[in-house]
Parts: structure tokens; sequence; C-alpha cells
């Protein structure tokens, strides 16, 4: 029988801690609508998305409802388009992009994720087609979310995309002046970008997935928080343990999520993503834990240690509640979406070169971090360029979601709203690499990618 | 099949009543029950047998919350499941 203690703990959890699951996200395969042709793809796609996750919003609201606990997303990827439609043309992309928006609205979800291209070795032309549709497509539409993966530990990073791309996010922070450079919030560059990842804006429906999958992505950094609080001062063992114990609680809870919704939509169950995923409410905040667990703020000295053992705990505590994970897993630092991060940014405790300190430790990398306007593409370019160098070598998934936000300076704040939060202006080192970026060619893969 | 209602407010005449009553009408059949009032604060646990629910789980944690507004009172009803999940290996 369940007894109170467990009962209250559980409710506490959901309403003091913000313990909900962040995103329930259906992956479809795109791959089939190629068949409709160059001028019927847009169509195929509509087609198939609101046709396959016609109930994903309703059942998740069930759940939610039955179980008590809030789904705070329902959220669709797709294979990446410019794999499923590398027949198209510029104006076939674009003519997508509106139709995955268009389906997105109809769903009635926030976003939509497999604007994607995986270029990490090299760049068909269909690739490079695609990617200079990114910024106009993220400026005609509200719920469309890109990716590009440019670099792997087995394959290396591919330095041609990784200048391309840099001129990209340039280009959509300007078409997106109006509204922040908001775009860039919803493009990331990734290096080993995982195929079964929930959480946007990086989700895609990766093209060894089945023709439709479901991936959950759990939260609940106020209840790691408060689980450490009640610990005192007790020794970094026990810190560690508690951290698994409350991941294992939490997971459990995505686990249960997971298999009803899959069984209810008759989707397969693909992952639980173990991530501690902040927002910008009090209290859920991962810098929060940091500061919980010792570190004076966010960013200061001790600040990697504390995320190194935060992150391994929650990934130890998680796997054993889960059948199957996958995706990101680890403890996500997105600053603008983090009030404890915002907060260190803009008392100067924390700045990009410790960000990408901690990105070497936890996941997932450079995340909604607003940089000048004037910040050149090289500049955007190298830093994509180490922040890859960081996932390629150490075999982990890294990722670079920057926002040069246009007319605005370090002490400037950027307003996205909702989830995508408020960012400070971060300084970053202006010094001109370009002559690096236009080598292009490939930085070729490290020793530790021949593992046969 | 059980949910887990849990019910908390400040304490007033026939909460208990008001809420078994609910779950007569809808099927839900009480298999346990603790309470207890601290100062002026009301708390009770409440475990329901669902499986003859009439109506579906979510209409009926609707009725619920309904009812809580009704009282000024906060009521969560929930599936035992989630506390099975989180707390049994």
């Amino acid at each position: 029988m369940i007894n109170v203690g467990d009962i209250l703990e559980t409710v506490n959890m959901i309403s003091n801690d913000h313990l909900d699951i962040r995103t329930v996200t259906m992956g479809i395969s795109l791959l089939d609508c190629a068949s409709a042709g160059k001028d019927g793809f847009a169509d195929a796609v509509y087609e198939k998305i609101t046709a396959k996750a016609k109930d994903l919003v309703k059942v998740g609201e069930e759940i939610e409802k039955e179980y008590g606990i809030p789904i705070i997303n329902k959220r669709v990827s797709v294979t990446p388009v410019a794999i499923a439609g590398a027949m198209l043309d510029e104006e076939g992309f674009l003519k997508t992009a509106k139709a995955l928006d268009r389906a997105a609205e109809t769903l009635g979800i926030n976003f939509i994720g497999g604007y994607s291209a995986l270029v990490q070795k090299g760049m068909s032309d269909a690739d490079r087609r695609f990617i200079a549709t990114i910024p106009e497509a993220l400026a005609l539409t509200e719920r469309v979310c890109s990716s590009v993966n440019i670099g792997s530990t087995k394959s290396g990073i591919n330095m041609d995309a990784v200048r391309t791309v840099g001129e990209t996010v340039k280009r959509t922070a300007y078409l997106t002046r109006e509204n922040g450079s908001i775009g860039c919030a919803k493009l990331v560059v990734f290096t080993n970008a995982p195929e079964d990842n929930p959480f946007m804006a990086g989700a895609f429906h990766g093209v060894s997935e089945g023709e439709t999958v479901l991936n959950v992505g759990v939260s609940g950094p106020g209840v790691v928080k408060s689980a450490i609080e009640k610990l005192g001062s007790a020794d970094l063992e026990a810190v560690a343990e508690e951290i698994k114990r409350t991941a294992f609680k939490i997971t459990r809870v995505g686990q249960l999520v997971a298999l009803e919704a899959s069984r209810r939509l008759g989707v397969p169950f693909g992952i639980v993503d173990l991530s501690l995923a902040p927002t910008p409410a009090v209290g859920d905040s991962v810098a929060e834990i940091l500061e919980a667990i010792g570190v004076g703020r966010c960013g200061g000295c001790g600040t990697t240690a504390a995320l190194a053992l935060l992150n391994d705990a929650v990934k130890k505590g998680g796997v054993m509640a889960s059948s199957k994970v996958g995706g990101l897993s680890g403890a996500f630092i997105p600053v603008s979406e983090d009030a404890g991060m915002i907060r260190a940014a803009e008392d100067g405790t924390l700045c990009i070169e410790k960000l990408e300190a901690m990105t070497a430790v936890c996941s997932v990398g450079l995340d909604m971090i607003a940089v000048p306007g004037d910040t050149t593409a090289a500049v955007i370019s190298a830093l994509i360029a180490d922040e890859a160098a960081i996932g390629v070598v150490n075999s982990k998934t890294t990722a670079v979601r920057v926002i040069p936000a246009y007319g605005k300076a370090v002490g400037d704040r950027v307003d996205f709203g909702g989830l995508l939060g408020s960012a400070p202006v971060m300084s970053i080192k202006q010094t001109d690499p370009s002559a690096l970026i236009n080598r292009g060619g490939l930085i070729p893969a490290p020793i530790q990618s021949l593992k046969n | 099949m059980n949910a887990v209602i849990t019910v908390t407010g400040k304490d007033s005449k026939g909460i208990i009543a008001k809420v078994s009553t609910v779950c007569t009408e809808y099927g839900a059949n009480i298999v346990d029950i603790t309470q207890s009032v601290l100062r002026d604060y009301f708390v009770m646990f409440m475990i329901a047998d669902i499986s003859e629910l009439k109506v579906k789980l979510s209409e009926f944690v609707d009725v619920m919350n309904a009812l809580a507004d009704e009282n000024s009172l906060k009521i969560q009803t929930m599936h035992e499941d989630i506390f099975n999940a989180m707390h049994r290996i």
C-alpha cells in the first residue's frame, strides 16, 4: 500500500518544486514523402504529420490530468528535411518550412523540429541549398526549429560547414531583428547530434529511426535543489547519492508517462531523456542546484566540479529507472532559460569561457547565449568550432545556440518570452579568427575515433 | 485500479462528506482514508478504487477540481501508478 509520506513527497515535488514532464515528442519519418516529388513534397509532409500526430495533444492532456503531472510541451520531430527533401530547390525547402509550421499550428503544438541537415563530413548540393534557406525559413515561420550537425567523433569537424553556419546564424539574427533575433534561438549547431533527442530546438527524427517513435524528456531541477538543501552540510558522496535517488524518482515518472502515451497513441516508445532542463521560473534552475551544492555563485571556481558531480549522478540515478535512455541525457545550462544563470551572467560571475568549460562535463553546450549584434560571422564560426572540438574529442554531444542580437551591446537584455526566457548580452572576445575559418576543409577525426 | 485523492485546505464542516458524496456519485469506492487537522489546516488522503468509475478519470479529475474551487480547498486526484512508479522498484 502507498504510504502517506510517499504521497506527500510526490505531491510536494509537483506543487512546490516544479516537477514536470518537459516534453513528449513524437518522431515522424518523412522519408516516404519524397515519393510525392518536388511539387508535392510540402503537402505530403503536412498531410503525414497531421495524420500521425493528430491525437498527440489530446492524449498528452489526458495523461497530464489522470496522473496529476504537468506535461509542459507536446512536440513533433521529423526526418532532417535536407535528407527527405534532397530533390527540392530553395523555394521547395521554404515551402516545406511553411508546411511544417502550418502542421504544428493545426496540431496545437508550439515547436516542430527537423528543419535540419547532417553535414559532419561533407555537404551535398542539396545540403548547401538547404542551409542557405535556414535564415529565411526561421524568419517566415513561428514554430519551426532548425539544426545542423557539423562534426562527429567518427568524422571530425567539417570546417566548411562551420564557416557556412556562422554566416547562417548572423543572417538569421538579421532577418529576425525585429524580435530580438529570435530566429537564432531556434537554430542549434550540433556535434555528435543524437537522433532521438526529444528537446527543442535540436530535436529531429534520425534516419535510422522507425516510422514513428515517442521520446520523453523529464525535468526537475527544483526537486534536485530542494533535496540537496535538506541535506545540510553532508559530504559530497551523500550529495551524489541524494541526486541519484531524486533522479531515479523523476525518471520513473518519465518512464510511466512514456509507456502510457506510447500505448494510447499506438506509437512505439523510444527513449526517456534524463535531462535536468531548467525554466526561467524561480526555483527551477540548474545554476541554483550548483549554488545549493556550495558554489557561491554559478560561474565561480568550483562550478565545473559541482556540475560534473551533478551530471554524473543524474545519469546514474536515471539509467536504472528507465528501460531505454537516450537523447541528450544530462544537465542543461541554457543561460536565458535559467534564472540563476541570468543572475550570474548579469553580475559578471558567469562568462562564456566558463560556460565552455562547463560544457565539457555536462549536456549540452553553449546554449541560449546572447552576444553583441556586431559579432562577426567568423567569430561565431570559431566559437562553434571550439565547442565542436570539445564534443569531438570527448565523444559527447555539444551544441551551440548563440544569438548575436541585432543592434544590442554588452549589458543589454533580449527578451524572447515563454520558456526561451530572456538573455543578458554577454561579452565575447572579438579577435579576428577569419584566417582559421577561411582555411576551410576538415579537422580530422581524433585518434579515439579508431576503436575497431 | 486506484486513485489517490489528496485534500488540503482550511478546516470546515463536512469536507469528508462532500468529497465522499462525489466519489459515490461517480462510482469511486473509497478503500482507505486518513485525515488530520493541524491547527485550522485540514489534510486528507483518500484511496479510491476507480475500476468502476462512471466517467473517464480525466473527467473525474475535473469534477474534483470544481468541488475544490467551490469549497476553497485544494484537491489533487492522481492515478496511483505515479506513486508506485516513483516509490516502488
